[in-house]
Protein backbone atom coordinates (compact mmCIF):
# COMPACT_ATOMS: atom_id res chain seq x y z
CA UNK A 1 0.00 0.00 0.00
CA UNK A 2 1.03 3.55 -1.57
CA UNK A 3 0.82 6.56 1.32
CA UNK A 4 0.48 9.75 -0.06
CA UNK A 5 2.50 10.33 -3.03
CA UNK A 6 2.60 13.94 -5.02
CA UNK A 7 1.05 12.96 -9.06
CA UNK A 8 -2.65 12.63 -7.88
CA UNK A 9 -3.08 8.97 -6.95
CA UNK A 10 -3.27 9.49 -3.35
CA UNK A 11 -7.09 8.60 -2.94
CA UNK A 12 -7.03 5.92 -5.39
CA UNK A 13 -4.25 4.08 -2.97
CA UNK A 14 -4.98 4.69 0.19
CA UNK A 15 -7.60 2.22 -0.53
CA UNK A 16 -6.47 -0.98 1.28
CA UNK A 17 -5.58 -3.40 -1.17
CA UNK A 18 -7.97 -6.67 -0.11
CA UNK A 19 -5.13 -8.75 0.93
CA UNK A 20 -6.35 -12.27 1.86
CA UNK A 21 -4.67 -14.33 4.74
CA UNK A 22 -3.46 -16.56 2.29
CA UNK A 23 -1.66 -14.49 -0.22
CA UNK A 24 -0.04 -12.80 3.45
CA UNK A 25 1.19 -16.37 3.99
CA UNK A 26 2.59 -17.28 1.11
CA UNK A 27 4.76 -13.87 1.12
CA UNK A 28 5.52 -14.76 4.89
CA UNK A 29 6.52 -18.29 5.08
CA UNK A 30 10.03 -19.14 4.10
CA UNK A 31 10.69 -22.66 2.08
CA UNK A 32 12.39 -24.30 4.54
CA UNK A 33 9.53 -24.22 6.39
CA UNK A 34 7.24 -26.03 3.87
CA UNK A 35 9.90 -28.43 1.82
CA UNK A 36 10.82 -31.93 2.45
CA UNK A 37 13.38 -32.14 4.25
CA UNK A 38 14.15 -35.74 3.72
CA UNK A 39 15.51 -36.23 0.00
CA UNK A 40 15.66 -39.47 -2.15
CA UNK A 41 18.48 -39.08 -4.24
CA UNK A 42 20.18 -40.67 -6.89
CA UNK A 43 23.54 -41.20 -8.76
CA UNK A 44 23.89 -40.31 -12.19
CA UNK A 45 25.64 -43.58 -12.30
CA UNK A 46 22.67 -45.00 -10.72
CA UNK A 47 20.74 -47.35 -13.91
CA UNK A 48 17.20 -45.49 -14.93
CA UNK A 49 15.92 -49.39 -13.60
CA UNK A 50 17.24 -48.56 -10.09
CA UNK A 51 16.21 -45.13 -10.54
CA UNK A 52 12.16 -46.63 -10.94
CA UNK A 53 12.66 -48.82 -7.97
CA UNK A 54 13.52 -45.87 -5.53
CA UNK A 55 10.65 -43.80 -7.15
CA UNK A 56 8.10 -46.95 -6.60
CA UNK A 57 9.28 -47.30 -2.90
CA UNK A 58 9.24 -44.15 -2.07
CA UNK A 59 5.87 -43.12 -3.86
CA UNK A 60 7.70 -40.07 -5.73
CA UNK A 61 8.04 -38.88 -9.25
CA UNK A 62 11.24 -37.53 -9.65
CA UNK A 63 14.76 -37.08 -7.40
CA UNK A 64 17.39 -34.39 -7.87
CA UNK A 65 20.86 -36.54 -8.85
CA UNK A 66 23.97 -35.73 -6.44
CA UNK A 67 27.50 -36.75 -7.21
CA UNK A 68 29.13 -36.62 -3.83
CA UNK A 69 27.40 -33.59 -2.61
CA UNK A 70 27.08 -31.71 -5.52
CA UNK A 71 23.95 -31.71 -7.23
CA UNK A 72 24.35 -32.59 -11.25
CA UNK A 73 20.62 -32.35 -12.26
CA UNK A 74 17.27 -33.79 -12.02
CA UNK A 75 14.64 -36.79 -13.11
CA UNK A 76 11.49 -37.74 -13.14
CA UNK A 77 9.28 -40.37 -13.77
CA UNK A 78 8.70 -39.31 -17.03
CA UNK A 79 12.67 -39.75 -18.41
CA UNK A 80 11.39 -43.70 -17.01
CA UNK A 81 8.83 -43.74 -19.17
CA UNK A 82 10.74 -42.33 -22.16
CA UNK A 83 13.00 -44.78 -21.38
CA UNK A 84 11.16 -47.90 -21.07
CA UNK A 85 9.44 -47.21 -24.49
CA UNK A 86 12.77 -46.89 -25.95
CA UNK A 87 14.00 -49.91 -24.19
CA UNK A 88 16.77 -48.14 -22.79
CA UNK A 89 15.83 -49.09 -19.58
CA UNK A 90 19.96 -50.54 -18.03
CA UNK A 91 21.02 -45.98 -19.53
CA UNK A 92 22.61 -44.21 -16.50
CA UNK A 93 20.62 -41.90 -14.82
CA UNK A 94 23.97 -39.42 -15.81
CA UNK A 95 22.87 -39.64 -19.37
CA UNK A 96 18.71 -39.32 -19.42
CA UNK A 97 18.67 -36.43 -16.63
CA UNK A 98 18.05 -33.18 -17.69
CA UNK A 99 21.09 -31.13 -16.39
CA UNK A 100 19.99 -27.63 -16.60
CA UNK A 101 18.84 -27.61 -12.92
CA UNK A 102 15.84 -25.05 -11.66
CA UNK A 103 16.79 -24.32 -7.84
CA UNK A 104 15.22 -22.54 -5.06
CA UNK A 105 16.89 -20.66 -2.10
CA UNK A 106 15.82 -22.55 1.10
CA UNK A 107 15.50 -18.42 2.71
CA UNK A 108 13.45 -17.22 -0.08
CA UNK A 109 9.96 -16.90 0.56
CA UNK A 110 6.91 -19.54 -0.96
CA UNK A 111 6.24 -16.70 -3.60
CA UNK A 112 9.23 -16.97 -5.23
CA UNK A 113 8.54 -21.31 -5.32
CA UNK A 114 5.35 -20.49 -6.75
CA UNK A 115 6.54 -17.91 -9.15
CA UNK A 116 8.82 -20.74 -10.64
CA UNK A 117 6.53 -23.53 -10.39
CA UNK A 118 4.08 -21.06 -12.73
CA UNK A 119 6.98 -20.39 -15.34
CA UNK A 120 8.06 -23.44 -15.67
CA UNK A 121 6.21 -26.17 -15.02
CA UNK A 122 7.70 -28.31 -12.75
CA UNK A 123 6.61 -30.68 -10.74
CA UNK A 124 9.67 -30.54 -7.75
CA UNK A 125 12.35 -27.93 -7.31
CA UNK A 126 15.42 -28.80 -5.32
CA UNK A 127 15.91 -26.26 -2.32
CA UNK A 128 19.57 -25.06 -1.73
CA UNK A 129 21.51 -22.65 0.90
CA UNK A 130 23.05 -19.93 -0.61
CA UNK A 131 26.07 -22.14 -0.47
CA UNK A 132 24.50 -24.28 -3.04
CA UNK A 133 24.07 -26.94 -0.31
CA UNK A 134 21.02 -29.21 -1.17
CA UNK A 135 18.71 -29.15 1.74
CA UNK A 136 15.56 -30.62 0.95
CA UNK A 137 12.83 -30.83 -2.16
CA UNK A 138 9.79 -28.47 -2.94
CA UNK A 139 6.74 -29.69 -4.30
CA UNK A 140 3.43 -27.72 -4.81
CA UNK A 141 1.81 -30.67 -2.31
CA UNK A 142 4.51 -29.37 0.08
CA UNK A 143 3.41 -25.38 0.13
CA UNK A 144 -0.39 -26.63 0.21
CA UNK A 145 0.38 -28.65 3.20
CA UNK A 146 2.23 -25.92 4.58
CA UNK A 147 -0.26 -23.41 3.99
CA UNK A 148 -2.98 -25.10 5.42
CA UNK A 149 -0.90 -25.84 8.61
CA UNK A 150 -0.10 -22.65 8.99
CA UNK A 151 -3.30 -21.46 8.46
CA UNK A 152 -4.62 -24.15 11.46
CA UNK A 153 -2.03 -22.31 13.80
CA UNK A 154 -3.42 -18.87 12.92
CA UNK A 155 -6.72 -19.79 13.51
CA UNK A 156 -5.54 -21.84 17.04
CA UNK A 157 -4.17 -18.41 18.22
CA UNK A 158 -7.18 -16.18 16.75
CA UNK A 159 -9.59 -18.68 18.96
CA UNK A 160 -7.31 -17.60 21.90
CA UNK A 161 -7.36 -13.89 21.40
CA UNK A 162 -10.72 -14.39 20.89
CA UNK A 163 -11.23 -15.28 24.29
CA UNK A 164 -10.21 -11.70 25.89
CA UNK A 165 -11.06 -10.47 28.90
CA UNK A 166 -12.13 -7.10 27.99
CA UNK A 167 -15.16 -9.18 26.77
CA UNK A 168 -15.96 -10.82 30.63
CA UNK A 169 -15.28 -7.16 31.88
CA UNK A 170 -17.48 -5.45 29.78
CA UNK A 171 -20.06 -8.54 29.90
CA UNK A 172 -20.01 -8.84 33.93
CA UNK A 173 -21.14 -5.40 35.28
CA UNK A 174 -20.55 -4.21 38.39
CA UNK A 175 -18.71 -0.82 40.26
CA UNK A 176 -15.20 -2.92 40.40
CA UNK A 177 -15.11 -6.57 38.53
CA UNK A 178 -11.73 -8.58 39.02
CA UNK A 179 -11.01 -12.22 38.60
CA UNK A 180 -9.32 -14.11 41.81
CA UNK A 181 -6.85 -16.66 41.10
CA UNK A 182 -5.42 -18.64 44.33
CA UNK A 183 -2.63 -20.99 44.07
CA UNK A 184 -1.49 -22.79 46.76
CA UNK A 185 2.03 -23.22 47.07
CA UNK A 186 3.92 -26.48 49.50
CA UNK A 187 7.01 -25.69 51.29
CA UNK A 188 10.00 -27.66 50.13
CA UNK A 189 8.31 -29.19 47.23
CA UNK A 190 10.10 -28.35 43.93
CA UNK A 191 8.14 -31.14 41.70
CA UNK A 192 5.55 -28.95 41.50
CA UNK A 193 6.95 -25.37 41.71
CA UNK A 194 6.60 -23.10 39.05
CA UNK A 195 3.51 -24.76 38.27
CA UNK A 196 1.27 -22.33 39.61
CA UNK A 197 3.01 -19.53 37.47
CA UNK A 198 2.62 -21.69 34.35
CA UNK A 199 -1.21 -22.13 34.82
CA UNK A 200 -1.20 -18.37 36.22
CA UNK A 201 0.50 -17.96 32.57
CA UNK A 202 -2.02 -19.53 30.84
CA UNK A 203 -5.06 -18.08 32.35
CA UNK A 204 -3.87 -14.62 31.56
CA UNK A 205 -2.80 -15.63 27.53
CA UNK A 206 -6.51 -17.12 27.20
CA UNK A 207 -7.50 -13.44 29.10
CA UNK A 208 -5.79 -12.24 25.81
CA UNK A 209 -3.17 -10.08 28.11
CA UNK A 210 -0.09 -8.71 25.62
CA UNK A 211 3.00 -10.74 25.65
CA UNK A 212 4.91 -8.33 26.88
CA UNK A 213 2.90 -8.22 30.35
CA UNK A 214 2.61 -11.46 30.18
CA UNK A 215 6.23 -12.34 30.58
CA UNK A 216 6.77 -10.19 33.49
CA UNK A 217 4.08 -11.38 35.41
CA UNK A 218 5.14 -14.83 34.71
CA UNK A 219 8.69 -13.99 35.80
CA UNK A 220 7.60 -12.03 38.64
CA UNK A 221 5.16 -14.67 39.67
CA UNK A 222 7.69 -17.75 39.24
CA UNK A 223 10.09 -15.63 41.58
CA UNK A 224 7.73 -15.19 44.30
CA UNK A 225 6.08 -19.13 43.90
CA UNK A 226 9.99 -20.18 44.03
CA UNK A 227 10.53 -18.06 47.37
CA UNK A 228 7.32 -19.59 48.69
CA UNK A 229 8.66 -22.90 48.14
CA UNK A 230 12.00 -22.10 49.31
CA UNK A 231 11.86 -20.11 52.68
CA UNK A 232 8.24 -20.71 54.04
CA UNK A 233 7.66 -22.55 57.03
CA UNK A 234 4.10 -24.42 55.90
CA UNK A 235 3.92 -23.29 52.41
CA UNK A 236 2.10 -20.35 51.26
CA UNK A 237 -0.46 -18.58 49.32
CA UNK A 238 0.07 -16.89 45.50
CA UNK A 239 -2.60 -14.99 44.66
CA UNK A 240 -3.18 -13.13 41.48
CA UNK A 241 -6.25 -10.03 41.23
CA UNK A 242 -6.91 -9.38 37.69
CA UNK A 243 -8.59 -6.23 36.96
CA UNK A 244 -9.46 -4.29 33.53
CA UNK A 245 -6.00 -1.96 34.44
CA UNK A 246 -3.82 -3.76 36.03
CA UNK A 247 -3.07 -7.36 38.14
CA UNK A 248 -1.94 -7.15 41.70
CA UNK A 249 0.35 -10.47 42.77
CA UNK A 250 0.21 -11.26 46.60
CA UNK A 251 1.80 -13.56 48.18
CA UNK A 252 1.77 -14.58 51.91
CA UNK A 253 3.43 -16.74 54.24
CA UNK A 254 3.11 -18.13 57.81
CA UNK A 255 6.97 -17.62 58.19
CA UNK A 256 9.78 -17.45 59.08
CA UNK A 257 9.93 -14.11 58.02
CA UNK A 258 12.98 -11.65 56.64
CA UNK A 259 14.77 -10.34 59.32
CA UNK A 260 16.33 -7.57 57.41
CA UNK A 261 14.51 -6.45 54.13
CA UNK A 262 17.07 -4.23 53.09
CA UNK A 263 19.71 -7.25 53.09
CA UNK A 264 17.52 -9.83 51.53
CA UNK A 265 16.44 -6.77 48.30
CA UNK A 266 20.50 -6.70 47.54
CA UNK A 267 21.57 -8.55 44.49
CA UNK A 268 22.92 -12.10 45.38
CA UNK A 269 22.42 -11.69 48.83
CA UNK A 270 20.48 -15.28 49.67
CA UNK A 271 19.84 -17.24 52.73
CA UNK A 272 19.02 -20.62 50.84
CA UNK A 273 20.98 -24.05 52.18
CA UNK A 274 23.18 -25.58 49.97
CA UNK A 275 20.80 -28.23 48.89
CA UNK A 276 18.31 -25.76 47.39
CA UNK A 277 21.29 -24.00 45.72
CA UNK A 278 22.50 -27.46 43.99
CA UNK A 279 19.08 -27.30 42.26
CA UNK A 280 20.03 -23.80 40.71
CA UNK A 281 18.01 -21.95 42.84
CA UNK A 282 18.37 -19.46 45.87
CA UNK A 283 20.81 -17.46 43.62
CA UNK A 284 19.98 -14.09 45.57
CA UNK A 285 18.18 -12.95 42.43
CA UNK A 286 14.49 -12.93 43.08
CA UNK A 287 13.42 -10.08 44.73
CA UNK A 288 15.16 -8.41 42.32
CA UNK A 289 13.73 -10.03 39.21
CA UNK A 290 10.48 -9.39 40.94
CA UNK A 291 11.57 -5.70 41.25
CA UNK A 292 12.47 -5.44 37.70
CA UNK A 293 9.43 -6.44 36.66
CA UNK A 294 6.56 -4.89 38.62
CA UNK A 295 5.64 -1.29 38.49
CA UNK A 296 4.78 -1.45 42.17
CA UNK A 297 6.55 -3.61 44.95
CA UNK A 298 5.87 -3.93 48.75
CA UNK A 299 7.87 -6.11 50.80
CA UNK A 300 6.37 -6.33 54.32
CA UNK A 301 7.76 -8.99 56.92
CA UNK A 302 7.80 -9.99 60.83
CA UNK A 303 10.24 -12.70 62.10
CA UNK A 304 8.50 -15.53 63.20
CA UNK A 305 5.01 -14.07 62.09
CA UNK A 306 5.38 -14.00 58.44
CA UNK A 307 5.90 -12.59 55.14
CA UNK A 308 3.97 -10.44 52.52
CA UNK A 309 4.83 -9.70 49.22
CA UNK A 310 2.76 -7.51 47.15
CA UNK A 311 3.32 -6.15 43.49
CA UNK A 312 1.22 -4.39 40.76
CA UNK A 313 1.69 -4.89 37.44
CA UNK A 314 -0.21 -2.47 35.19
CA UNK A 315 -2.06 -3.88 31.59
CA UNK B 1 18.55 -21.78 12.19
CA UNK B 2 16.56 -24.22 13.64
CA UNK B 3 17.25 -26.82 17.28
CA UNK B 4 16.76 -29.38 14.98
CA UNK B 5 19.62 -28.20 12.31
CA UNK B 6 21.65 -27.88 15.93
CA UNK B 7 20.74 -30.96 17.08
CA UNK B 8 22.88 -32.19 14.23
CA UNK B 9 26.01 -29.78 14.00
CA UNK B 10 26.68 -31.02 17.60
CA UNK B 11 25.09 -34.60 17.22
CA UNK B 12 23.19 -33.57 20.32
CA UNK B 13 20.71 -36.91 21.74
CA UNK B 14 17.08 -35.12 21.54
CA UNK B 15 15.37 -36.55 24.50
CA UNK B 16 12.02 -35.06 24.38
CA UNK B 17 9.74 -32.97 22.12
CA UNK B 18 11.22 -33.94 18.93
CA UNK B 19 7.75 -32.91 17.23
CA UNK B 20 9.08 -29.31 18.38
CA UNK B 21 12.80 -29.50 16.34
CA UNK B 22 11.45 -27.45 13.70
CA UNK B 23 11.45 -23.97 16.17
CA UNK B 24 13.67 -21.44 15.02
CA UNK B 25 16.04 -20.33 17.77
CA UNK B 26 16.70 -16.59 17.99
CA UNK B 27 19.51 -16.59 20.47
CA UNK B 28 21.20 -18.80 23.12
CA UNK B 29 21.83 -18.25 26.63
CA UNK B 30 23.72 -19.91 29.33
CA UNK B 31 23.33 -20.45 33.13
CA UNK B 32 22.77 -22.92 35.83
CA UNK B 33 20.69 -20.59 38.25
CA UNK B 34 16.83 -20.36 37.24
CA UNK B 35 16.54 -16.88 38.86
CA UNK B 36 19.36 -15.74 35.89
CA UNK B 37 17.63 -17.46 33.28
CA UNK B 38 14.68 -15.87 34.21
CA UNK B 39 15.63 -12.15 33.70
CA UNK B 40 17.74 -12.79 31.30
CA UNK B 41 16.64 -15.39 28.58
CA UNK B 42 14.56 -14.60 25.90
CA UNK B 43 11.89 -16.41 24.16
CA UNK B 44 13.02 -18.68 21.64
CA UNK B 45 16.25 -18.94 23.02
CA UNK B 46 18.07 -22.23 23.50
CA UNK B 47 19.62 -22.74 26.92
CA UNK B 48 22.70 -24.17 27.75
CA UNK B 49 22.59 -25.97 31.42
CA UNK B 50 24.04 -29.04 33.35
CA UNK B 51 20.87 -28.84 35.82
CA UNK B 52 18.72 -31.13 34.83
CA UNK B 53 15.78 -31.25 37.37
CA UNK B 54 12.51 -30.93 36.95
CA UNK B 55 11.90 -27.20 37.36
CA UNK B 56 14.25 -26.86 34.42
CA UNK B 57 11.00 -27.64 32.37
CA UNK B 58 8.93 -25.22 34.06
CA UNK B 59 11.31 -21.83 33.38
CA UNK B 60 11.35 -23.14 29.66
CA UNK B 61 7.79 -23.16 29.56
CA UNK B 62 7.14 -19.89 30.73
CA UNK B 63 9.93 -18.58 28.89
CA UNK B 64 8.62 -20.20 25.87
CA UNK B 65 12.08 -21.10 24.89
CA UNK B 66 13.04 -23.21 21.98
CA UNK B 67 15.11 -25.97 24.18
CA UNK B 68 17.29 -27.07 26.40
CA UNK B 69 20.90 -28.15 26.15
CA UNK B 70 21.93 -30.63 29.22
CA UNK B 71 25.52 -30.79 29.59
CA UNK B 72 28.63 -32.55 30.61
CA UNK B 73 26.38 -35.89 30.21
CA UNK B 74 23.87 -35.13 32.82
CA UNK B 75 20.50 -37.76 32.32
CA UNK B 76 17.78 -36.11 33.27
CA UNK B 77 15.54 -37.91 35.32
CA UNK B 78 11.76 -39.83 34.18
CA UNK B 79 9.73 -37.57 35.52
CA UNK B 80 11.88 -34.11 34.23
CA UNK B 81 11.43 -35.74 30.21
CA UNK B 82 7.73 -36.59 30.97
CA UNK B 83 6.90 -33.10 31.84
CA UNK B 84 9.36 -31.70 29.01
CA UNK B 85 6.97 -34.07 26.70
CA UNK B 86 3.64 -32.95 28.19
CA UNK B 87 4.78 -29.12 27.89
CA UNK B 88 6.77 -29.60 24.26
CA UNK B 89 10.07 -28.47 25.72
CA UNK B 90 12.72 -29.82 23.53
CA UNK B 91 15.66 -31.00 25.98
CA UNK B 92 19.26 -32.25 24.24
CA UNK B 93 21.68 -33.89 25.65
CA UNK B 94 25.45 -33.90 25.51
CA UNK B 95 28.88 -34.81 26.99
CA UNK B 96 30.29 -31.69 25.84
CA UNK B 97 30.74 -28.90 28.70
CA UNK B 98 28.61 -25.82 28.81
CA UNK B 99 31.26 -24.36 27.55
CA UNK B 100 32.02 -26.71 24.24
CA UNK B 101 28.35 -26.36 23.34
CA UNK B 102 28.65 -22.17 23.71
CA UNK B 103 31.57 -22.10 21.74
CA UNK B 104 29.75 -24.34 18.59
CA UNK B 105 26.84 -22.62 18.98
CA UNK B 106 28.92 -19.22 18.30
CA UNK B 107 30.80 -20.39 15.33
CA UNK B 108 26.90 -21.39 14.15
CA UNK B 109 25.85 -17.72 14.54
CA UNK B 110 23.97 -18.42 17.56
CA UNK B 111 23.95 -14.90 19.61
CA UNK B 112 23.30 -14.22 23.40
CA UNK B 113 21.71 -10.76 24.05
CA UNK B 114 18.78 -8.57 23.08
Amino acid sequence: MVSDNQDGKATATKQPLEVTKLQELVYELKIEQVMTKKVITVSPDDTLRRLKEQLRINRISGTPVLRGAELVGIISIEDVLKALERGEIDARVGDKMTVDVQTVFADETIMQAVNTFGRHGFGRLPVVTRDGRLVGILTQGDIARGLLRQLEIDYHEEEIHRYRASHIFEDIVSDQTGLILRYNVRAHDFTHCGEAASKLKRALERLGAKPTIVRRIAVASYEAETNLAIHSTHGGQLTAEVQPERIRIIAVDTGPGIADIEKAMQPGFSTAPDWIRELGFGAGMGLNNIRSCADEMHLDSKVNVGTRLQIVIRL
Amino acid sequence: MTLGEIANELALAVQTASDRLDTPVTGGYASDLLSCVMAKARKGNVWVTLQSHLNIVAVAALLELAGIIVTEGTAPDAATLQKANEEGVPILTTSQTTFQVVARLAQLGIRGGD
